[in-house]
This record gives structure tokens, sequence and C-alpha cells, in this order.
């Protein structure tokens, strides 16, 4: 029976993590030496841990489906990353960056963690700028920042629209010092095809090679994942393509708890979908709310080009609603706000599902100039793929499937329920709640990645010095690499009549329309039926060319979505299990009078934490109750 | 719209490749190059025959991963743009387009279109850092760049790796590549103390590694999809001429 402990410190919110780290236990550089760890993912979490954790002196083995570790898809956030450091002199505050995420993520997240991924904001943006990560600068030669939605600060740094290339880059670079030095070493073009649990711990992991097909045992005295999210469930999202959600996944089957998996934001700002085979939604940052205003005709099915509409007749209905914040509320009021709009009828565009997002005041204001300086590369991007130029036309913009506050449940010290394996980075559960703030995820994943989990996994590791190399030889090595080997096998075998993307694209529909911005009882439990009846089509009539000995993209994607319709249908079941809405996670059975998102604090203030039992057999719910010591519980309002 | 398309199909890195030629109908202008490739893709699959390889995975111009000559030039005809962004509106009905993989005796083929690159990350260790550990940083207001220094360190930074640059070379040097990460770090104060063994050690590893040298034919820079300019190679050459006088 699981017992789930967060094993969150006493003490005073500000100090809990000092005296924390004070009581960890350490590893002498010696034993370092010894002890073998594996990273999974090369995002900002996982290129922080693997350079740190080889700094450190332990033997780091690293992988990645991409050829190289520089392609993680951290490389493509574009906005920003936050940092309590207080340079505008707004008073900003560590404080107040926790309580603006405490908040932002609807009281969902856990105190502890919050705060300590405040706290460790300004080490990560020393350490960035130490590498050489070209943060934008002001005249003076330090370092500027911008606003981000649901704050009234300015704390968020940033490199034009390239926030996550630089500091993926700096991290990178971190990470091919250390593979210079021999301390880590790198294994691309792998994925992950399960994890290795020996004697209850986490002991190594299964990888495919992707150019041999060959299926490989590694093992470690510890494993981290950094895989990221699985917003790629949804088929049309803004990750990349390639993105997947089996690494977390393979690691639930073998034990490791999976927290809050329906709560996945949809950012407001994508580009919207423009053709059938559209295979990805490509996002505009956040940061283009600063300057741009947000709107749609005030009359319905207005086909007018948006330069002949009038003011008095367009609906600027974000700072309508949310006079204090404007443009710039959180993400999930925002992209509610666009699908309400569209599905009255309000909607712009050839499908009516787009609004406007213009920034002809701003230009007016600020000229011409001082929109490109602060944008130029952003509405390169637009133009690239519309064929409009937003300096003269709005641009169009739509909600789109983004980031996954849920993940692997994890305690404090960021060690999932399987002793030995970690989760770090947008693969864990732990401090976005149920809702994340812009420029916080490349703050979570960095601070992770360099400044908490090399201590903790310190304290884990002291109790295994002790412990010889594991060997890939044992029996439970064996029995992961003949399932992995029967699945691929099993796959190839079907040789039906559909494509691998048919499936992931049906699976999204139905994940989009019954469990994505709006969810209610009936359609998440009609989102069940028709996923279990998809899933069972997919065994019976996919088909995956060419051999499982070679290259073969087609089964890659394969893999990847039979895992889906395993996680798929425990999104449902948890939004189906929380009966209120919260963050990004609205119930239409649970709104107030004004539509907007109704917490249930007294029946839903905990994590949903969910034991795997099985195939197509109930999850187990544990539930880890959340308490606020420090903040105190309230309507989250933007008006 | 229907298009032709010619091919490069090669089974591994030691069969023969050759070309061939798909019909395909019904093409849309909204879409993008490489979903059009998914399109050619399912076509082969139902059919029974086996999908194109190619290497792709933001699809939104950051990643790096997609490559492809397309008629000739890396990521096709426009200027500052990669393959993924690139779209079919570019294109004529009835037009037959040529797609080639990256060609550099440094970047071996893999499969169909998809190539090597993990030289690049090669010639990253030999010294694309500044070395300092995770812990060691000092505030980061501490240091002031002056603007025009940190404008210019980024757009050298600005750099996907996607190997364009040595595919348009008539010497397949990665020289451009070399130069951005250099050029980057030179213009900081706390790159200046790894300056000169960085610079040596880097463009001693793009030697080793068989990439050839610099004649100034601008290649580079004309279809560098994020248009990093070769005056970041003349600094490297500075770089470089001060690293080697000093010795």
């Amino acid at each position: 029976m699981i017992k789930l402990d967060a094993k969150i410190p006493e003490g005073p919110l500000a100090e809990k993590w000092t005296k924390h780290k004070n009581s960890l236990k350490l590893v002498n550089p010696a034993n370092k030496k010894k002890l073998d760890i594996i990273v999974v993912g090369t995002g900002l979490a996982g290129s922080g841990a693997a350079s740190t954790l080889a700094e450190l002196g332990y033997n780091v083995k690293v992988f990645c489906y991409q050829d190289t570790p520089r392609r993680a898809h951290s490389v493509a956030a574009q906005g920003g990353i936050n940092a309590a450091k207080n340079y505008k002199n707004d008073n900003d505050s560590v404080y107040r960056l926790f309580y603006d995420m405490i908040k932002g993520g609807d009281y969902r997240a856990r105190e502890a963690n919050v705060y300590r991924a405040a706290e460790v904001s300004n080490l990560v943006i020393d350490h960035y700028t130490a590498m050489g990560v070209p943060f934008a600068r002001d005249y003076g030669g330090l370092l500027d920042n911008r606003s981000f939605g649901g704050v009234q600060v300015s704390r968020t740094f940033y490199a034009k629209g390239q926030t996550g290339q630089q500091c993926l880059l700096g991290g990178y670079s971190a990470l091919v010092r250390q593979m210079q030095t021999g301390k880590v070493t790198m294994y691309s073009r792998r994925e992950m095809l399960d994890l290795v649990v020996i004697d209850g711990k986490a002991r190594g992991i299964i990888a495919r090679n992707l150019i041999t097909g060959e299926i490989e045992r590694y093992s470690a005295h510890a494993v981290v994942l950094a895989t990221g999210g699985y917003g790629t469930i949804y088929y049309l999202s803004t990750l990349a393509v390639n993105s997947n959600g089996s690494a977390a996944w393979k690691a639930h089957k073998r034990g490791a708890l999976f927290a809050n998996p329906s709560f996945i934001q949809i950012h407001p700002t994508s580009i919207p979908v423009l053709n059938d085979f559209q295979s990805k939604l490509t996002l505009m940052s956040e940061s283009l709310r600063n300057d741009g205003r947000v709107w749609v005709p005030k009359a319905k099915g207005d086909k007018r080009k948006p330069n002949e509409i009038p003011d008095e007749e367009r609906d600027y209905y974000l700072e309508r609603r949310y006079p204090a914040f404007g443009n710039l509320v959180p993400r999930d009021v925002a992209s509610r706000a666009a699908k309400e709009r569209c599905d009255t009828g309000y909607g712009v565009g050839d499908s009516g599902l787009s609004v406007y997002l213009d920034f002809r005041d701003a230009i007016s204001k600020q000229g011409k100039k001082a929109i490109e300086d602060k944008y130029g590369n952003l509405f390169e991007m637009y133009e690239k793929i519309t064929g409009e130029s937003p300096y003269e036309t709005p641009m169009r913009i739509y909600p789109a499937g983004h980031y996954t506050m849920g993940g692997l449940w994890v305690d404090y010290n960021l060690m999932t329920t399987i002793p030995g394996l970690f989760a770090i980075g947008e693969s864990n559960f732990s401090d976005h709640g149920a809702n994340r703030l812009g420029a916080s995820s490349l703050m979570q994943c960095a601070g992770d990645g360099y400044f908490i989990l090399p201590y903790t996994i310190t304290d884990y590791l002291a109790d295994e010095i002790k412990t010889p190399k594991p060997s890939t030889d044992s029996p439970e090595f064996e029995s992961a690499q003949n399932e992995a080997n029967e699945i691929i096998n099993k796959l190839l075998a079907v040789n039906g009549t559909k494509t691998v993307t048919s499936f992931h694209k049906r699976l999204g529909k139905i994940m989009w329309d019954y469990c994505g911005m709006y969810r209610n009882a009936e359609g998440l439990k009609k989102a069940l039926t028709l996923i279990d009846e998809l899933e069972n089509e997919f065994w019976k009539d996919v088909k995956v060319p060419g051999k499982p000995n070679e290259l073969n993209q087609e089964l890659e994607k394969a893999l990847r979505v039979a895992d889906y319709f395993e996680l798929a249908r425990l999104l449902c079941t948890d939004a189906l299990n929380r009966e209120e809405s919260c963050g990004a996670h609205f119930r239409e059975e649970s709104q107030t009078e004004t539509g907007e998102a109704k917490r249930i604090d007294s029946k839903f203030s905990y994590v949903a934490a969910w034991e795997y039992n099985g195939h197509k057999t109930t999850h187990t719910l544990h539930k880890e109750e959340l308490k606020f010591e420090f903040v105190k519980l309230q309507e989250r309002s933007y008006k | 719209m229907n298009i032709k398309l010619k091919i490069w199909r090669q089974e591994s890195p030691k069969a023969k490749g050759k070309f061939e030629t798909y019909s395909l109908n019904n093409v849309s202008a909204e879409m993008s190059f490489l979903e059009m490739l998914d399109y050619l893709n399912d076509t082969l699959i139902t059919r029974g025959e086996k999908p194109v390889a190619f290497e792709h995975d933001c699809r939104e111009g950051i990643c790096g991963c997609c490559s492809l000559y397309i008629n000739g030039r890396p990521h096709g005809k426009l200027g500052r743009t990669t393959t993924c962004e690139l779209h079919m509106r570019e294109f004529n009905d009835g037009e037959t387009i040529t797609i080639e993989p990256w060609r550099a005796a440094s970047f071996p083929v893999i499969k169909d279109l998809i190539v090597e690159r993990n030289a690049f990350d090669k010639i990253m260790q030999a010294g694309g850092f500044i070395s300092v550990n995770a812990g060691s940083a000092q505030d980061a207001n501490a240091i002031p760049v002056p603007k025009n220094r940190s404008d210019e360190a980024f757009d050298a930074a600005s750099c996907i790796g996607c190997g364009a640059c040595v595919a348009a070379c008539k010497n397949s040097s990665a020289m451009l590549f070399i130069a951005a990460k250099v050029s980057q770090l030179s213009l900081y104060p706390q790159g200046r103390i790894e300056a000169k063994e960085r610079v040596k050690k880097m463009v001693a590893k793009m030697d080793e590694l068989g990439f050839g040298g610099c004649t100034n034919t601008r290649a580079c820079e004309a279809e560098c999809p994020k248009g990093i300019s070769i005056s970041h190679i003349a600094r490297l050459n500075r770089e470089y001429i001060t690293a080697k006088v000093a010795e």
C-alpha cells in the first residue's frame, strides 16, 4: 500500500529550504566517482541536472531522442524566464513571485515547493548570465525585464522571443563541457522504452537506438526523468511533434504515481489552424499581450477587414471583462474568453475560430521601431506562416494545447514513489498547481536541474555508496527488454490499413473536444468510451511499415501513440473525478454566475495521485491534502 | 495543386542512393513543406511503400532539426527561413521539386534525407562554452555589458546548428557555425578569459573533422536561416590570429 509522504520540512516558509538543505546527507568526492546517474531528456531541466551532477563528480549518462541535446523542446520557449531580482525596483520579492504562482495556479500547488522555486530563481539568472546567455540589456548595460500575464511587476528576463533557445544553448554548452571531460556520456538518438526497477529501486532504463533499432540496457544508481510534457496528446499542440509522454508513462506503469494528469494549459495565443494536414500549432509568445490588444467585432459574423472596423464597433473583451489585468490576464482565463467569443459567433477568420491581437495602438504610440525591437522575430515568424504582416493587419490567434502542469508525483526531494527515480521540470507535477504563469516554466526547469535536484539526489545516493554498479544482466533487465521487443513486434504484426498519424489525430480530437478547455461529466464519460473503441481499432488496424531493427520513424510514432491511449484514459478519469473548476481545469458544472471558474476547496484541495493497476484496469486514487499555512485561499480574481 | 517530387532515397549510410520521382496531387498552398512530406508519406504508407525518412521536430524554425536541399538550396529559396517554415504557397502547380540531404563529407547520410551532424557537438565540446560551474556565479548585474555588444552577441547566438552553412559552402566549411559561437562568447567580459584557448581548439577540431576552410564566398551567410553575418567570421579570424600570435 502506497502512503504518500511529501516530506515537506517544518518551519517558516522562507526557512524551509535552507533548513532542509542543512539536513540533507552528503557524499564525499571520492565516493561520487563511483556512482552512476542516468538523466533522460536534455531540456533546461535535464541539461542543467546532467552538467551539474557531472561538475559534482558523478558519472552521468544522458539520453535524448534528437540527434543532439541542443534540440530539446525547451529551445522553443519564447517569452522569458522569471526571477525575483527586483532589478526594476517595483517592490518585487521572492514572496511576491511565490504568491503570484500560488494564486496563478489557483491554489492547487504545494506552498513549500513553489516558494523554493521562487527562492532559487535568482541563482538561475546569475548562472545563465555567467555562462554567456545573451539576455536583453538596457543602455546602461544592465539586464532588462518585461511583464507577463497574471502579475503586476516586471520580473521576466528575456532574449528577444528566443529566451528558451538561449537558455537551452547555455545549458547545452555546460553539457558539452562535461562531455569533453568524460563525466557525461551522451547517448543521443535514443528513446527510453522502459524503466528498470530492481528490489524496489530504479536501477536503469531500456532504450531503443533510433538508428539501428537495437534495444539497449543501461544501468545506474539512480534515474532522473526530465522528459517534458505530454501536450501532444491533443495531436495539434505548441509542442515539438516528437515530444511525447512515454517515458513518464512507462515509469508510471512501473509504480510511479501520476499526479493531476488533467491539468493541461491551453495557451491563448497560438496561430490558428490553417489546413487539414496541419502538424502543429505555432505559439506566439504571451509577451505580445504587453502591447497587443485582443478584440473581436461587436457584431456577429462581421466579415469586414479588421482595419475597416472602427474602434466603437470592436469588443476589447479582455479589457471589458477584466479591467485590472486587461490583456495580461493569465493564460487559462484568456483562452476560455477567446473560446467563449468564438463559440458564441464573434470569432474571425474563415473558420470563425480565431480572435485578433492588434498592435495598431502600440505602433502609433511607440513607433514601429520600438515594436520591432521587442517582437521583431515573432512578427517575422507569424508572417512566414500566415503570409500576413502584423505591422499592417492584426494577428489572428486561437488557443492551443501547450503545457502540462500534471506529471509524475514527486515529494519535496523531487523523488517519485519509486525510490531512486526522480522527475524534474515539466515531467513532474509540483510547482504550477492547476495553471502555470508565463515565464515560470524555464524558471522551474532550470531551478530543479541546477539548484535543487543535485542536493536532493545526493541525499538519496549517500545510502548507495556501497552499492556496486548495477549489472544489466539481471532478470529485471532481461524481462523489461523482452517486453519492449514484444510491444514492437506486436505493433509491426498488425499490418492493418490506417496510418499511426490518423489514429493520433482522432485521439487528439476526442481529447480536445471532451477533455480540453471545457469539460463536463457526460462528455468525459463519452470520451472514455471513444478512447477504448479507438484503442481497440488501433491494435486491429494500424499499419506500421518497415522492420524493428532499422531507422523506423513510423514505429517511433506508433510506440508513443500506443501509450497515449492509456494516458488519455487517465486524463479523462482525473478530470471526471475533480468536480470543481480550478485553473486550466474547467468543469462546466462548477462555474460562477459570470462564467468564471468555481473552486470547491472543501472537497478538492488535494493533489490527485493515481496508481496504475494494469491495462484498462481502474487506477487507485491517492490524495495528498494541500495545506495552506501561509496564504489565505481566495477567489482568484483578475477583475 | 499537383506537384512532382524528385527525392533522394538511400537505405543506409553505405548503400548507394538514387533519386525517386513521386507525383503528389491535391497539395494545399497552406501546407508547410514538411506537412507536404507528411502527406506524401501517408500516401506511400497506404500504398504499401516505404515512407521517406526526414528529420524534423519543433516545426517552428528554432530546433534546427530540419534540413533538406530544396531545388538546389538549403532550406529552399526563401531567405531567413527553415524548411519547416517554408510553405507550399511558394511553389507552383505542376512544378517539379528536387529534395536532397545536406551534402558534406562531415555530414554522412544515415537514411534518405537524414544526415549525421554530431560533428557540430564535437566542435562545441572542444571549447564552445564558458567554464563556470553551477553555484559559482556572481550577481547577474555585477558585470555590465554595453547594449550594442550584447545585441551583437545575441545575433551570433541565434544559430540553430542546422548545418545549412556547411551544406551551402563549396568547401563544406563550418566557419560560420564556429564563428557564431566564438563571436558570442568573446563579446562578453566573462568569455574573454578562455577566448584564446577556445578559438584555437574549436578551429583545430573543425579541421580534424574534415570541414573545409573559408574562401569568403559568403554562401553561408546567404543561406543561413537565422541570417548570421559573416562579420562574425571576421571576428573569428581576428581572435584566431591574436591567439596564434600570442603563442
